[in-house]
């Protein structure tokens, strides 16, 4: 099963600081303090290439911050964060976005008045061409073969000419992964993608992370376990803001600390 | 005419409710009800909707679909300030206490209504800083500058001084020491002995089912289990499959 | 180029009785904002309406102290209907849509009372006469007795909110209308309460700025774009600052006169404005928020 050897190769390369792959993110003490608040304390996680990992927590455990810092909103109060082996911690989201960190939202940033495909396109042209006021869209014919195939990646292909704002929420929802792919990640961040979704959009989002999960690491934020426990490889535990365990689903599920924490027993 | 019926009729009956934030379809059909006097806990993951279920029963979002009963009335479309006079009581999740106006000003937003007595308006303040003797120290202070204990406490009385026949508290020991949760636990007692019903949303599961006589348990927008608080002490299992990991 | 210190403090008391009827008009406006969140760019005209009835009532009855009431009482209700008819139903709505609502009332009103009163501008005859001695110098009491009596107006309106049962429902739903509402306050109707409130500041301000200039039915755009500022520069829905930043703003314009013409000194309010913006954008007598 693609999934235990994911597995495996996630539990080899974790902790490995030479030989092995590199990982595509590893922080190292990672900390965000607002004033007096310490919504991260000393975070050092590594997420190995590949990987569908997790980030669970309580309410205010710093996951929103986590993400935040990793994308470049934050500026992290101290520790590194390294992508590919290189810092970015502090850098502008923009510079993030084009090392090929991606995220989606949980309150939906898609362009309501533009098509479907307009949406995609929009996103795959940020990552080629420079400047050209004078060429018509349509003679960039790779990136409108991308924004095709990232539609049909997402289960939109049907609805390329459709206004966004017509969309239901979970077609929304799923545009906005396509958006966030289309910038050509090597890490995708999900921020609660399944909110405010019926059981059957849930159920179809889930097989669209599970289908864009080959060539890529996406890191997920979410509450429902149910997803959360189906999709991931790896969980991270966070609560006020460090790491309280790390593990595979069944490990966690088993964890006592993280029982105390979650049932408060 | 059997009297019967009245007695057993719920306070607070809601039924297939489905509320929506923008497109965001955060309730599929809630039901649930309280009876007088009753405590009820309401429990369940982040993200399942149970602060948006208070808020909907309070008139501060309003569902697209399913009805809202109080006392066998219809109230499901009513606006905030209505269901406050009614006699629906609200501490929110993030308590939301007036931070410039001082605690007693904080108590008097719910104290200064029509057609109380004074003598009743001094009684209410009075029980309210014997439950929260506190609160009589820091009465001229700003509500800004009390602790977050202190101003789950001002939020907690300053509902009572609506004097409801129902409160929704909405996670009340969130980020409170162990000994504010133990005071919060206490006052959901008192209350309770003085025939306030009480619908409670909790993370803290003990707490709740120690303080319910019946719990509720949500699931992605719909109750998905419902027992005696005294059944579900003992049954592990349930309490993993929807609120563990 | 030396200023005579006479001229000097001349243009002190000028800087303030101005900034005192600023401050009537700008705190109605910073109310109003505060609580609703509606900029309210028909307050010049209610201003403007309000000289005009006192121009009527003082016409009728010889009576300055009664225009002024009449005035205030008729604008309070005038912008009471206007609050329930237009602005209720947008409430909660993108803020947008309450600015050109409120920018349709001020041309209407405009053109009302264009219609009604004509274009010949009117005049309110000061209710007394006479200067009185301030050192060596000779200043009218007239000049003094609005400003006296704005700050008392002012003061009233300071402890009406701070004492009044009613000041606490204000100040609750400025903070936080969604649980002023679960508290039991009809918020709807103090909407309405204090957008008269604010209307009839304007109105008040109309009447006892009228025997200065004329009363004409324009005579709400300069005033509206001074509050504005003024609004700005105190932190927007705080009272105390706009009280403050209306002297503030008037006395740098008193002073500036003295050396190009008032019409050239307006450039200084346009410059503590941009100056505002760009370092303290919250407000110049607002503590800066961490």
């Amino acid at each position: 099963m693609t999934a235990d050897r994911r597995a495996g190769t996630a539990t080899a390369s974790a902790g490995t600081g030479r030989g092995g792959p590199v990982p595509v993110l590893r922080t190292e003490s990672l900390t965000e303090r607002f004033g007096g608040l310490t919504a991260l304390n000393n975070v050092s996680i590594e997420v190995p290439r590949g990987e569908i990992r997790a980030v669970i927590g309580p309410n205010g455990a710093g996951k929103s911050t986590f993400f935040n810092c990793l994308t470049g909103v934050l500026r992290p109060t101290s520790g590194r964060i390294l992508f590919n082996g290189e810092d970015i911690a502090g850098l502008p989201p923009h510079r993030i976005s084009q090392k090929g960190i991606a995220r989606s939202y949980q309150i939906t940033n898609i362009l309501p008045n533009a098509t479907t495909l307009e949406n995609v396109r929009l996103a795959a042209q940020s990552r080629r061409h420079g400047w050209s006021l004078l060429t018509h869209y349509a003679a960039f014919a790779d990136i409108l073969d991308r924004a095709h195939a990232i539609l049909a990646a997402v289960g939109l292909a049907d609805k390329a000419d459709e206004l966004a704002a017509n969309l239901s929420h979970g077609e929304q929802r799923n545009l906005e992964i396509g958006i966030a792919l289309a910038t050509e990640p090597q890490l995708l961040c999900l921020d609660e993608p399944t909110a405010g979704m019926s059981a059957a959009e849930t159920h179809d989002t889930m097989e669209l992370v599970r289908r864009i999960s080959r060539d890529l690491t996406i890191m997920i934020v979410e509450h429902d376990m149910q997803v959360v426990m189906e999709l991931a490889q790896q969980i991270t535990v966070l609560h006020y803001g460090e790491v309280l365990a790390e593990g595979t689903p069944a490990e966690i599920q088993r964890n006592p600390r993280v029982l105390e924490v979650y049932l408060k027993t | 005419m059997s009297a019967t019926p009245a007695r057993t009729a719920p306070l607070v009956a809601v039924e297939g409710i489905h509320t929506y934030y923008g497109k965001s379809h955060i309730l599929h059909g809630v039901s649930l009800e309280v009876k007088t006097g009753e405590v009820v806990g309401l429990l369940g993951r982040n993200g399942v909707g149970k602060s948006t279920t208070l808020k909907t029963i309070m008139g501060l979002v309003h569902p697209t679909e399913g009805v809202i009963q109080l006392e066998g009335r219809p109230i499901t479309r009513l606006p905030a300030y209505r269901l406050a006079k009614l006699g629906i009581g609200y501490v929110p999740e993030d308590r939301r206490i007036f931070r410039l106006l001082t605690v007693m000003e904080n108590l008097r937003t719910g104290l200064d209504r029509h057609g109380v007595a004074e003598s009743r308006k001094r009684e209410l303040l009075d029980k309210v800083f014997q439950y929260f003797p506190v609160l009589a120290e820091r009465r001229n202070q700003a509500g800004g500058t009390l602790s977050g204990g202190e101003q789950q406490m001002l939020a907690i009385a300053r509902a009572m001084m609506l004097e409801p026949k129902i409160i929704l508290l909405d996670e009340p020991t969130e980020g409170l020491m162990p000994r504010m949760v133990s005071q919060i636990r206490e006052i959901v007692g008192a209350l309770h002995a003085e025939g306030v019903a009480i619908l409670l949303v909790e993370q803290n599961v003990p707490l709740t089912l120690e303080a319910s006589q019946r719990v509720y348990i949500m699931e992605k927008g719909v109750v998905r289990h419902h027992a005696p608080a005294s059944d579900l002490r003992h049954d592990d299992a349930v309490i993993h499959q929807y609120l563990g990991v | 180029m030396t200023i005579p210190v006479d001229q000097i403090l001349i243009q002190t008391l000028n800087g303030i009785v101005t900034g005192m009827i600023l401050a009537l008009v700008a705190s109605g406006l910073t109310l109003i904002f505060g609580i609703m969140d509606v900029v309210n760019f028909a307050h010049g005209e209610l201003f403007m309406l309000g000289a005009y009835v006192g121009t009527t009532t003082m016409v009728m009855s010889g009576n300055f102290w009664l225009s002024l009431v009449v005035a205030t009482m008729t604008i309070a209700l005038l912008g009471a209907a206007i609050q329930v008819t237009t602005l209720r139903p947008l409430l909660g709505r993108d803020p947008l849509t309450t600015i050109l609502a409120t920018f349709g009332i001020s041309l209407v009103l405009q053109n009302y009372a264009l219609w009604q009163y004509g274009p010949v501008p009117r005049k309110i005859l000061e209710p007394f006469t006479g200067h009185f001695n301030f050192f060596y110098l000779e200043y009218p009491w007239y000049r003094l007795v609005i400003a006296l009596l704005s700050a008392a107006i002012i003061t009233a309106l300071y402890l009406f909110l701070k004492f009044g049962t009613y000041g606490v429902w204000i100040r609750a739903t400025t903070q936080d209308r969604i649980m002023a509402a679960a508290m039991g306050i009809p918020v709807p109707a103090v909407h309405t309460i204090v957008f008269a409130i604010g209307s009839g500041m304007a109105a008040a301000s109309g009447v006892l700025f009228g025997p200065l200039i004329g009363v004409n039915h324009a005579m709400g755009l300069d005033w509206v774009l001074k509050a504005f500022i003024v609004v700005v520069v105190g932190g927007m829905g705080n009272l105390g600052g706009s009280i403050l930043a209306s002297i503030f703003v008037s006395l740098l314009e008193a002073y500036a006169s003295l050396v190009v013409s008032p019409a050239q000194a307006v450039i200084v309010s346009f410059v503590a404005l941009i100056l505002t913006l760009l370092f303290r954008p919250t407000g110049l007598f607002v503590p800066t928020p961490k």
